[in-house]
């Protein structure tokens, strides 16, 4: 499978090391190593969703009980998920860590993830949630620790999309 | 059954310590700050169907606490797949309870699918949770209650009540405060264990 299982392993070192201790998803193509390495990790936790939009419940209530989170979706999980995120972690200010598969944009091949890749971003801008998109090997260790630095500062849901450049092995 | 009445019984239960609280919104929020509000509750007042998530959330993160969770029918209908979820994880320390009033009571008293025959604790028990009931009366709901707290098992326990509610569903306890004396006093938890 060309999902790139080095970009996966050094996403997940990133999260472990930014204090990462439970991680929800709800597996997608481009997800598939990241799911394994979080399953076979004795250290993580790994919660896996009927529907995305438990993850952000789930969150909120280990930030709440202490524990450092992150969930794991693909954009169109992110757009499921979008009543608990305003009304759950904006409202009650949850640092609350997305890391979203881009799908649908250049390069995509699937006709089905198209619209969805047309309206990620946006809906990202019209919620305030600050967004960055990961393409490059060389910035993910940078990017994540920085991205779990602002959710904990600003107490708010941030996004990092993983692009295909990263995630996907041509 | 008044759900005020069923809360009330078990109150004494909820202010142990190392029990923490979640309710949903509506009613649920209203009527137990009535009784007594505690810096251990924690009152979702949005995101429809994420109290349980949250409880599964905070039970997973913190195994040596009991977590009880007061759910609702409208709100569990929202977030049918997470009793899945909660069943696949199956944390001990974790009581789910649905006030159940075959009815969304805080905008009108629309009828929810429980009125026409939706039976939550058998949806429950094919998700897979291993301890289910439906209970009708006072008593009976603080036995189950009680047995549940004990029991040492996810527990969904469906408690029948009259689709009566607040006067006012609006309370003088602000949102956010409520999360960071929640939150605090989860803090001030670990940090005692630590110490003993």
């Amino acid at each position: 499978m060309p999902v790139s299982a080095n970009a996966s392993q050094i996403i997940y070192d990133s999260l472990r090391a930014s204090g990462v201790r439970i991680i929800s998803a709800l597996p997608e193509t481009w997800l598939v190593h990241l799911v394994r390495l979080a399953d076979d990790d004795p250290e993580m936790t790994l919660v896996r969703l009927a529907k995305e939009e438990e993850g952000v419940g789930i969150s909120m209530g280990a930030h709440l009980a202490g524990v450092r989170s992150a969930m794991l979706m693909q954009n169109h999980g992110f757009l499921a998920a979008v009543n608990g995120i305003v009304s759950g972690a904006q409202l009650y200010r949850i640092p609350l860590l997305m890391l979203i598969s881009a799908r649908g944009s250049f390069g995509e091949r699937d006709p089905w993830q198209t619209e969805g890749g047309l309206v990620t971003e946006h809906v990202l801008d019209s919620l305030r949630i600050p967004r960055i998109h990961l393409d490059v090997q060389a910035d993910v260790a940078r990017t994540i620790a920085h991205a779990q630095t602002l959710a904990y500062s600003a107490s708010r849901p941030v996004a990092i999309l993983l692009g295909r450049g990263l995630m996907w092995e041509d | 059954m008044l759900r005020r009445d069923a809360m009330a019984a078990v109150f004494p239960d909820l202010e142990r310590s190392g029990t923490v609280v979640v309710t949903i919104m509506g009613a649920v929020a209203a009527e137990l700050q009535d009784i007594g509000h505690r810096s251990n509750f924690f009152y979702l007042q949005h995101a429809m169907g994420l109290a349980s998530s949250m409880g599964l959330g905070i039970a997973l993160s913190r195994p040596e606490l009991r977590v009880i969770v007061f759910d609702g029918d409208g709100s569990l209908l929202m977030n049918l797949g997470g009793l899945t979820t909660m069943a696949r994880y199956r944390p001990k320390n974790l009581v789910h309870v649905v006030f159940d009033n075959e009815s969304l009571l805080s905008v009108g008293g629309f009828p929810t699918a429980t009125s026409t025959g939706s039976d939550l604790a058998e949806i429950a028990r094919g998700a897979g949770v291993p301890r289910t009931s439906t209970v009708r009366t006072v008593d009976e709901f603080t036995r189950a209650f009680r047995e549940a707290c004990e029991g040492g098992d996810l527990t969904t326990l469906v408690a029948k009540v009259d689709a009566v509610g607040p006067k006012a569903f609006v309370t003088d306890l602000s949102l956010l405060e409520n999360r960071y004396q929640f939150q605090r006093h989860l803090t001030d938890l670990r940090s005692r264990s630590e110490k003993d």
